[in-house]
């Protein structure tokens, strides 16, 4: 198989610190980015300089510092919704997709949830787009139903329109599974949901960070993703909604920055999106997620899914040739994100991961927090290599050497 | 110490072939726990005998060679021994039993979720309450 790059990976690797550094006196081969990616200096340093510089509260005060952290922020903010094909008005800095599932829970689900409807989900679902709607579910006395899977870890369409026929109120699904790499045809979902008068939520945590996304064709009403997972820092990420959704939703949390006027009997609320931005914001790390996707935009989207493609092809054929090596998931390159969870024999994947450890390579080893799609595999966890800009065909051949060596000490 | 070593043919034969592994269908002591990282789950039965002794032990789990050798190794170590003998369990004794293997921190819960298990069953059976002291929790 022909070894050709989209990107130039060995510059790439240059300008992510972290990639210098060695584990057990070996190269880092670090194959966790669907859990997080590692992070550039241009990152790095958008963090430091804010710091640096002129760290202050926004939206606030009007000095010279106030005025520059208040720009940055909202630049940061219509380079995020840019990059999504969103308006910076519709798009709320939240912690992370999880917060982001959890807002529309609290601040659209309790209002509009009621005894008796239905939610539905599917078995490919992150616990962060299960929980949220299991623990609304349970607080309005509604139902939480799932779509169920077929055999090559695809969404089954028919089980999902027999749900729609129950009119769900919300249908929350993912764009990418984080473990299956499962890509899925999410406008036709939310097209489908709509009509039959749901309310969509799209986790886009493992889409956004490796493939162009445009939620004005996903059509969705809303759409939640993490910075960390996209070489921008932890503990910032985005929910986008649809406008007038967003303008009749409650607020989230109360306090500083959401409103507009406070009395002792009631408060008026702050315009959308700051509405749903309560307290200080993180400012620093959405300044960071502003440079992350600078970076990635300077790289372009359509490359750094076209690798991945290719690293995915090549990973597949090349670990196929590991005895006891199985993956999960589309095994078509194209249909699929850059994840591949597999399994090498009776080998559990915390043994397997303590091994690759050894070798300086980092994979995912666990039920990556989507423990009913671990029951419908009948596995109880699986290892996870995942792949972002850096990662190129040397980690794969140093993967597939880790695998053997592990097939070696298990005697498989 | 490198995996090969961590891995010894001893922990692979426990591994696949677990003793003391499968349920009782009398017993005294019922305990479970898992440990949320890794998934690892084990249970343990026990029916105490004349003078409170561990007359019977079994345990049932799923999860890696650590965890389920370590478990499966310490009903043997256990078998016939008295109750109050299980307070003085330490999580060296689980290491030994191991063979000391150099174990990072997140693998050192998973070697020690069996007397994790073996603990909190005993000592309730007793009418005592285990502090998990000995690194199977990060926090503590």
């Amino acid at each position: 198989m022909l070894k050709t790059e989209v990107i130039n990976v060995e510059k790439i690797r240059e300008d992510f610190p972290i990639l210098k550094r060695q584990v057990h006196g070996k190269r880092l081969v670090y194959l966790d980015n669907a859990a997080t990616t590692q992070k550039p200096k241009a990152v790095i340093d958008a963090l430091v300089d804010y710091y640096s510089r002129y760290n202050s509260n926004v939206h606030r005060s009007v000095h010279t510092l106030g005025e520059e952290a208040t720009a940055a922020y909202e630049a940061a903010r219509g380079k995020a919704a840019k990059f999504v094909g969103a308006r910076a008005k519709d798009l709320a800095f939240v912690r992370g997709t999880t917060e982001a599932t959890n807002l529309v829970r609290f601040a659209w689900g309790e209002k509009n949830v009621k005894k008796g409807d239905t939610l539905v989900t599917t078995l490919m679902e992150h616990h962060s787009n299960i929980v949220p709607w299991q623990l609304l579910a349970k607080g309005k006395g509604a139902t939480l139903k799932f779509v169920g899977l077929q055999p090559d870890g695809t969404l089954d369409m028919g089980s999902f329109e027999s749900l729609l026929r129950e009119a769900p109120k919300l249908v929350a699904v993912t764009h990418c599974s984080n473990v299956l790499g499962t890509i899925n045809d999410v406008a036709t979902i939310c097209a489908k949901a709509r009509k039959a008068g749901a309310i969509t939520v799209v986790d886009g945590a493992q889409s956004v960070p490796h493939m162009p996304v445009d939620i004005g064709a996903i059509g969705c009403d809303f759409f939640g993703f993490s910075g960390h997972k996209m070489l921008g820092p932890t503990g910032i990420g985005a929910l986008v909604g649809r406008s007038d959704l967003l303008e009749e939703m409650e607020p989230f949390h109360g306090g500083g920055e959401m409103i507009k006027e406070v009395f002792l009997d009631h408060s008026t609320w702050n315009d959308v999106p700051h509405k749903f931005e309560a307290g200080t914001v993180n400012i620093a790390d959405a300044i960071g997620l502003g440079a992350a996707v600078d970076y990635l935009t300077a790289i372009g989207m359509d490359k750094v899914r076209e690798h991945e493609v290719r690293l995915i092809a090549y990973a597949l054929q090349s670990l196929r040739e590991v005895k006891g090596f199985r993956a999960y998931g589309p095994e078509d390159p194209e249909k699929k994100g850059g994840v591949i969870s597999f399994n090498l024999a009776d080998v559990h994947p915390h043994d397997l991961a303590t091994i690759l450890d050894e070798e300086g390579i980092a994979i995912r080893s666990g039920h990556h927090c989507a423990q009913p799609l671990m029951r419908w595999l009948d596995v109880e966890s699986t290892s996870r290599a995942s792949f972002h800009v850096y990662n190129s065909y040397d980690d794969v051949d140093a993967l597939k050497a880790g695998l053997l060596k592990a097939g070696a000490i298990f005697k498989i | 110490m490198s995996s090969a070593d961590i891995y010894r043919e001893l922990i692979l034969d426990y591994y696949r072939n677990p003793r003391n592994f499968g349920k009782l269908d009398k017993f005294d002591i019922d305990s479970r726990d898992t440990n949320p990282l890794c998934g690892d789950e084990i249970e343990m039965q026990i029916r105490v005998g004349d003078g409170k002794k561990i007359e019977e032990i079994k345990f049932v789990g799923k999860g890696c060679a650590i965890s389920q050798a370590s478990a499966s190794m310490l009903t043997e170590l256990a078998k016939g021994k008295p109750l109050e003998w299980v307070k003085e369990v330490s999580k060296e004794d689980v290491f030994k039993l191991l063979g000391n293997p150099d174990l990072g921190p997140s693998r050192v819960k998973c070697a020690l979720l069996g007397m994790k298990v073996l603990k909190t069953g005993v000592y309730g059976y007793l009418g005592a309450h285990y502090e998990d002291q000995d690194g199977s929790d990060p926090m503590v």
